[in-house]
């Protein structure tokens, strides 16, 4: 099937205000009868959920963690992109459109883009009346930073917290609307199914994470705002309740999944030092903006003290390989360059798995006190995980998955191809293409939330009857049996092997054949292990406690079930795309200087994949994408 | 190293709960304490036992998710270290450690070192908020914001409800959580507009979920992980006092 993302025509610059005129309203008489579920209270779903409730819809908002404070995007540390040009830099919402372009490598819509340029600058405007406090300049106007490649200042800034304010913005508008009564909240509540009836998606199956029991939920339209899905590689940089479960049920009630292969593996993360280890730490990347990356030039010297290797020893690897971005080079190269060095057997620290981050020509530059200022409390929290003094050493590095570019289908209005399915933030698959540029997920997040669904929603809305299908349907009563059945099973299987060890083994075939590099040999091997490995989970894992009681093992285990089939269509998809773009390298498509080979002859489309059944080959369906305002051209950073 | 713990087990709100010991062995200085407790759980499940139930989410001291009460400190003995950044290079060999839950009567027990903190959101709720819709507000740069009140604004900010604040007073009181958000919003021009109702609807909120007054103990500060300081309780009092002249 070829796909249709119902992306408006003509002119980009005006097409999101006309699209917006052209579509169906609400009548405001009538919006509290329609009731919406907001899966997921991150930045997409908080924001989603108090703009819907403010609107006056009925809408029920669900979240695993015991607040909806807590989602992940409270980690992000760096900053978020808009495109002011308060600085007088030459930004301008073309610019920051081009560059999501080409930071994506040309994989993305372009329409969806420009709207998300477009709204940049009224998200900014939108969190600072929340009372977000943004970094400001001694004249009190908002302050700016450049951030991992982008030639111009437009990121805002909370210190190194900023996904936290902005989460707490979206929280406090989301707080202000429960006590308003607009929004009911379901906190430690997890989405276990999606209830497709005619092949409409009308409600959701849960389960209380507290009392065990299993409920489902009506609505006139579900909004999954789940996150992203890279905990299948077991040790990334999310949280570890970060899982691909609600965007996986409903792929396996028809919802497709887009590019699952794009993955992104951050350049600045705390290396992993044993096996033990549950997570790992990203240190954000606007460290790149003074640390310098370097390795030894020789390899006898790795085991040495750095400050003991003399300047013509070292290799700054970045600024010899892109002059023009040096340190800033954007993230997969930053990273494919970091595996390069420690491949070549010139990585430092533990199992020689890490690149030096340098500050000694900073702190010689701008003095140990602004280096503190600007990054003080990410200088902290290496000690405290490493327990070494990064003002005095250097840090050491390496990557690690950290964000899914890929995620479920959906069309310009956010619509997946199940109706009255929407999918927000990272969950989607829509704006950053093969690569995100630094800054910009929490820029989509709170577009998704605040300015694009609460406009889409309603021309949907406006064309169905409320309230049509609720709980007492057929279909839900299946779905409850179906999630209680699998509940079921996991507890009594009863075998050898904890789940953490089950995933630990999953995400150590997956780092290492879908990983940073990936080749047509690595992914069959994949392929021929993890469904093993999950016959192996069905037969052989110990899951303790029963169902109606609250359930950490459970938990776990129904979310590691799930990426245990994810990871084959992950791969599937890799496999398949036989050309190297963005986060996903392929060694067998890469120029003589080991630079990824772009093919647009034939893989200028989305890759859409349809569920066929745990066990069978998904079907392929593509959305070609056209370029008309950006010209497609070989991504260089040199 | 080995180390011994001493773990607060109660299987549900009802069941009368105890401290039951466990041997932690062959632990790493390099690992976190949660990371020690994964494996303590590993063996737990391995021999068909029920595995110590505990909140944690982010791992990276920033979700307010994780809260354990270590040797009687909320997050343990490291001064700003939520219990998740916590490293066990701060233990050594042979030492004991005891390990409860958040005890606070706003808080009810869910299971072993799991509580709810629903309490917190509901002082959010009462008026943690500038009352703004989403769009049609005013540009960013339009209300220049002092650098010393945004600094401050941030700082206050930097709570990650966590309700370590709660559990290391001997009043229960929520007033370090509640002051941090009063003070944060009071002193942004976006944000003073609503600052009288403000300080009263969330104090009033505060009292009424069952949490206590501040007698000025000062153990908050002490247990915060963020450092948050006791100056926005007292800014808390003054805006309280400011909002009945009105
Ligand atoms: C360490 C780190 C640093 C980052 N730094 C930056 C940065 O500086 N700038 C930037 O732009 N981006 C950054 N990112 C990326 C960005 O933070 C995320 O992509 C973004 O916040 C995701 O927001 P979200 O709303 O889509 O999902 P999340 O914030 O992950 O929220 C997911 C929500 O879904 C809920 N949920 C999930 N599954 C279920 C289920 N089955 N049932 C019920 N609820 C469920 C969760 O409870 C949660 O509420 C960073 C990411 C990480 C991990
Ligand atoms: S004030 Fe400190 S201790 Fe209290 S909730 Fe906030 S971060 Fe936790
Ligand atoms: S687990 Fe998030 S702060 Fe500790």
């Amino acid at each position: 099937m070829i796909l249709d993302g119902k992306c408006p025509t003509g002119p980009i610059e005006t097409s999101w205000d006309r699209h917006r005129f052209n579509m169906k309203l609400v009548n405001p008489a009538n919006k509290r009868k329609f009731k919406i579920i907001m899966v997921g209270t991150g930045l997409a779903g908080g924001a989603g959920a108090a703009s819907l409730g403010e609107l006056g819809y009925s809408v029920h908002a669900f979240c695993y963690q015991d607040s909806a404070r807590r989602a992940h995007s409270i980690a992000a540390q760096g900053g978020i992109n808009a495109a002011k040009n308060y600085p007088n830099d030459g930004d301008s919402i073309y610019r920051l459109f081009y560059d999501t372009i080409k930071g994506g490598d040309f994989r993305a819509r372009e329409a969806d883009v420009w709207r998300l340029a477009q709204v940049s600058n009224n998200i900014i405007d939108q969190c600072v009346a929340q009372g977000v406090p943004f970094a400001r300049d001694y004249a009190g106007y908002l302050d700016n930073r450049s951030f991992g490649g982008a030639q111009v200042s437009r990121t805002f800034y909370a210190r190194g917290q900023t996904g936290q304010q902005l989460l707490l913005g979206a929280y406090s508008a989301l707080s202000r609307q429960v006590k308003a009564g607009t929004v009911v909240m379901h906190p430690r509540t997890e989405m276990l199914d999606l209830v497709v009836v005619d092949g409409v998606a009308r409600g959701i199956t849960v389960r209380n994470l507290v009392t065990g029991e299993i409920e489902s939920h009506w609505g006139d339209a579900v909004v999954l705002a789940t996150g992203g899905y890279v905990n299948v590689f077991y040790l990334s940089t999310n949280a570890m309740g970060c899982s691909v479960t609600a965007a996986w049920k409903a792929a396996k009630k028809g919802a497709f999944f887009a590019n699952p292969c794009y993955t992104q593996i951050h350049p600045t993360c705390i290396p992993q030092h044993g096996e033990h280890q549950s997570k790992l730490t990203l240190m954000s990347e606007s460290l790149r903006n003074d640390g310098r990356c370097w390795v030894p030039k020789k390899k006898e010297d790795c085991e040495k003290n750095p400050n003991d290797i003399p300047e013509a020893d070292r290799d700054y690897y970045l600024e010899r390989k892109y002059p023009s971005f040096g340190n800033l080079a954007p993230r997969d190269i930053a990273s494919r360059a970091a595996k390069e060095q420690c491949d070549d057997d010139r990585g430092v620290g533990p199992g020689k798995r890490g690149v030096y981050l340098d500050y000694a020509s900073a702190i010689g530059r701008v003095g140990e006190d602004k280096i503190r200022e600007r990054y003080g409390n990410l200088f902290e929290m290496y000690e405290k995980i490493t327990d070494e003094n990064a003002y005095k050493v250097p840090m050491r590095i390496y990557p690690a998955p950290h964000y899914s570019m890929g995620g479920l289908w959906v069309d310009y209005n956010c619509m997946s191809n199940v109706p009255g399915l929407f999918v927000l933030g990272e969950a989607n698959f829509s704006v950053h293409g093969a690569n995100r540029l630094g800054a910009s997920a929490l820029m989509q997040g709170l577009a998704d939330g605040y300015f694009v669904i609460p406009y889409t929603i309603a021309n949907y809305l406006a064309t169905v009857t409320p309230g049509k299908i609720k709980e007492d349907h057929p279909e839900f009563k299946k779905s409850r049996e179906d999630v209680t059945k699998q509940a079921d099973k996991l507890l009594s299987i009863n075998g050898k092997k904890t789940v953490s060890e089950l995933h630990r083994e999953l995400g150590k075939v997956m780092w290492e054949n879908v990983g940073m590099a990936r080749s047509e040999k690595s992914l069959k091997e994949a392929l021929q292990r993890i469904p093993e490995l999950r016959e192996e989970f069905w037969k052989n894992v110990k899951v303790t406690g029963t169902g109606p009681e609250f359930n950490q093992q459970l938990e776990n285990a129904g979310r590691l079930a799930d990426f245990l089939e994810f990871a084959e269509v992950m791969t599937r998809d890799a496999l398949h795309r036989n050309e190297s773009c963005g986060g996903h390298f392929r060694t067998e498509f890469q120029t003589e200087d080991g630079e990824a080979m772009r093919d647009d002859e034939n893989y200028c489309y989305v890759g859409a994949w349809e569920f066929k059944g745990v066990d069978k080959e998904p079907e392929l369906h593509k959305e070609p994408l056209k370029f008309e305002n950006v010209k497609l051209a070989v991504r260089s950073y040199k | 190293m080995n180390l011994t713990l001493y773990v607060w087990r109660q299987k549900s709100p009802k069941d009368k709960g105890k401290m039951e010991q466990y041997e932690a062995k062959n632990v790493s200085p390099d690992q976190s304490f949660l990371e020690m407790l994964d494996e303590v759980n590993e063996d737990l499940i391995k021999t068909g036992r029920d595995p110590i139930a505990f909140d944690h989410d982010c791992r990276e001291g920033i979700c307010g998710m994780c809260s354990q009460v270590i040797n009687g400190q909320p997050h343990g003995p490291q001064d700003k270290t939520t219990v998740c950044q916590l490293h066990m290079r701060q233990f050594k060999d042979g030492d004991k450690i005891f390990i409860e839950p958040w005890r606070a009567r706003a808080f009810p027990l869910v299971k072993d070192l799991v509580v709810d903190r629903a309490a917190l959101d509901i002082i959010i709720q009462a008026g943690g908020y500038t009352s703004c819709h989403t769009g049609g507000v005013a540009d960013g740069n339009a209300l220049p914001i002092g650098k010393d009140a945004a600094d401050y604004a941030m700082d206050a900010a930097e709570c990650i409800g966590c309700g370590a604040c709660v559990a290391s007073c001997p009043n229960s009181s929520a007033m370090l959580f509640t002051g941090a958000k009063v003070s944060q919003l009071a002193v942004l021009p976006q944000g003073e507009v609503e600052a009288a109702r403000r300080v009263q609807d969330m104090t009033n909120a505060a009292l009424a979920s069952g949490f206590g007054n501040c007698t000025n103990h000062y153990e908050c500060e002490a247990a915060c992980p963020k450092g948050i300081s006791v100056s926005f309780i007292a800014k808390l009092n003054r805006e309280f006092l400011k909002s009945l002249a009105k």
